[in-house]
């Protein structure tokens, strides 16, 4: 479903994806952990066509993604959802309406549809009474679920999550993630994460790439991964649990 | 390198990547302005902000002005004995140049700052990029009512700094100069008659309230360009805000006396 081959990025000096490979099958929940600045957000932001590489191949159901412009570019976007890393919410808009600008502005929906979507997945992350809020009104914790509430409104295939414990204490990370399990699972929708931290990566994922230095370095279940006892994976959490 | 490709770098390439960009802001704005209707709520929000809130602002300014012009050529003239003739020339100073120019001044100082800023911040913090992954159209959001509302705003403004700064011009008249009134505006009016080759209207007054929606446009194209181009937090805003206002005035300058050429010589 999403397929990136020996994709290259590089800002400056800087080289972030060094003929990256990468696979998703189509409904899988696909976590890609790695250091903090390592460029695992490029790859998000690569996948959503907000960024295009120096080489290499990006296809999302079989469409090259950086040979998309215009209406086929917005088309594949509204197929996606995603979540930022500090939520992004529109400042100006209170929580009904950051949720139903996504259907508003590119949906050709009634008002009533709009009202029942929007209640609905404010009912999935748990925010039914919060709705007339505004996001400077809210917990940081809120904002990261008003944020996946917008992604999920627009029932997209498939959903990018950028650091979605970022800026968040340790007991709303793992509510968090498991919120991201649990809609995943129920609405089997395909998952890509990025995250540095282990437990968001064993509580939302069924598959675990460690991304270092520009490239997949290691690959397979959470357990497998985390678990194997290999030296990069040891010298990734020595330095994850100094940070 | 040398300093060819240095000043190509440095300079020339961000000067032409901006205009280029701030173009293409224009031309996109210009192009969605069928979809005003679908965004009647913020222009209208935006038109409140423009124009109500700065009011006060551009009566107080331009009464200044009008006294500042009144009482410069008023004493000039008295030298010659032809203060009578102060009517004439602080009338069409202030609607063919300074009513039109002070305005846009103001203009890009509040509303224009305040449209860099807020879209910056908006870019900073990733609403922008946000916008964009969800398919909604960023222009049309938020670019074409601020553009929209200031261009409209402005020329009511300028009638407003027009009307209070002949006014301002017949306060030094009567005070400084002993002239009268009634006389001071009869004279202000008659000069504002001379219709144009191109135009039937008075052409001093249109004139400037073509000047006006002009300036308008501009700004709020360079305010909204230099927001949507920010970028490294707080510090890159702050840098945008303070270019859109550099590069509105400068070029509110340029385009004044290009248009003053044209329309009036």
């Amino acid at each position: 479903m999403i397929h990136l081959e020996k994709v290259c990025k590089t800002f400056g000096d800087l080289k972030v994806l060094d003929e990256l490979d990468l696979h998703v099958p189509r409904g899988s929940a696909f976590v890609i952990m790695g250091p903090s600045g390592a460029g695992k957000s490029v790859i998000l932001k690569h996948i959503i066509g907000l960024l295009r590489p120096d080489s290499g191949v990006i296809r999302v159901d079989n469409m090259s993604v950086p040979d998309l412009k215009g209406e086929p570019l917005r088309d594949l976007r509204r197929d996606m959802g995603y979540l930022f890393q500090h939520s992004a919410l529109i400042n100006w808009l209170n929580v009904f309406d950051n949720i139903a600008l996504p259907l508003r502005e590119t949906m050709d929906l009634p008002e009533d549809e709009i009202l029942d979507r929007v209640h609905h997945v404010l009912g999935l992350v748990s925010l039914s009474q919060a709705d007339h809020k505004f996001p400077s009104e809210i917990s940081g914790g809120m904002q990261k679920r008003v944020g996946l509430a917008r992604a999920l409104v627009t029932r997209p295939r498939i959903i990018l999550y950028d650091e979605p414990e970022a800026g968040l204490d340790p007991g709303m990370s793992v509510d968090i993630a498991r919120m991201i399990r649990e809609i995943g699972q129920e609405l089997g929708m395909t998952s890509v994460t990025v995250t540095h931290s282990v437990d968001c990566a064993r509580t939302v994922g069924d598959h675990l790439a460690l991304f270092i230095g520009g490239r997949i370095a290691l690959q397979g279940t959470p357990t497998e991964v985390l678990d194997s006892g290999h030296a990069l994976v040891h010298d990734f959490l020595q330095g994850s649990s100094k940070s | 390198m040398n300093f060819f490709t240095r000043f190509g770098n440095r300079i020339l390439a961000p000067l032409v990547s901006t205009a280029g960009f701030g173009m293409r802001i224009a031309g996109e704005t210009i192009y969605r302005i069928p979809q005003l209707p679908k965004r009647w709520v913020t222009f209208r929000e935006q038109f409140y902000l423009s124009c109500v809130r700065t009011l006060h602002v551009v009566v107080f300014v331009a009464f200044f002005i009008g006294m500042i012009v009144a009482l410069q050529v008023g004493l000039e003239l008295a030298r010659y004995g032809q203060q009578e003739a102060i009517g004439y020339g602080v009338s069409l100073m202030m609607v063919r140049e300074m009513g039109p120019f002070v305005t846009a001044i103001l203009m890009a100082a509040s509303v224009g700052s305040a449209m860099a800023a807020e879209l910056g911040t908006m870019k900073v913090q990733e609403e922008i990029t946000a916008l964009e992954v969800m398919s909604v159209d960023v222009i049309s959001l938020l670019v074409l009512p601020r553009v929209l509302a200031l261009t409209l705003a402005m020329p009511i403004l300028t009638i407003l700094a027009n009307y209070v700064g002949t006014i301002g011009g017949g306060v030094i008249a009567v005070t400084q100069l002993n002239l009268d009134f009634g006389a001071y505006t009869t004279n202000a009016l008659t000069s504002l008659r001379d219709i144009g080759d191109w135009i039937p209207l008075p052409i001093s007054l249109f004139g400037g309230l073509l000047k006006s929606l002009i300036f308008g446009f501009v700004i709020g194209v360079i305010g909204c360009a230099s927001g949507l181009s920010a970028s490294r937090g707080a510090a890159g805003v702050g840098r945008t805000t303070r270019a859109a206002v550099r590069d509105s005035i400068i070029l509110v300058i340029v385009l004044n006396f290009f248009l003053g050429k044209f329309l009036f010589q």
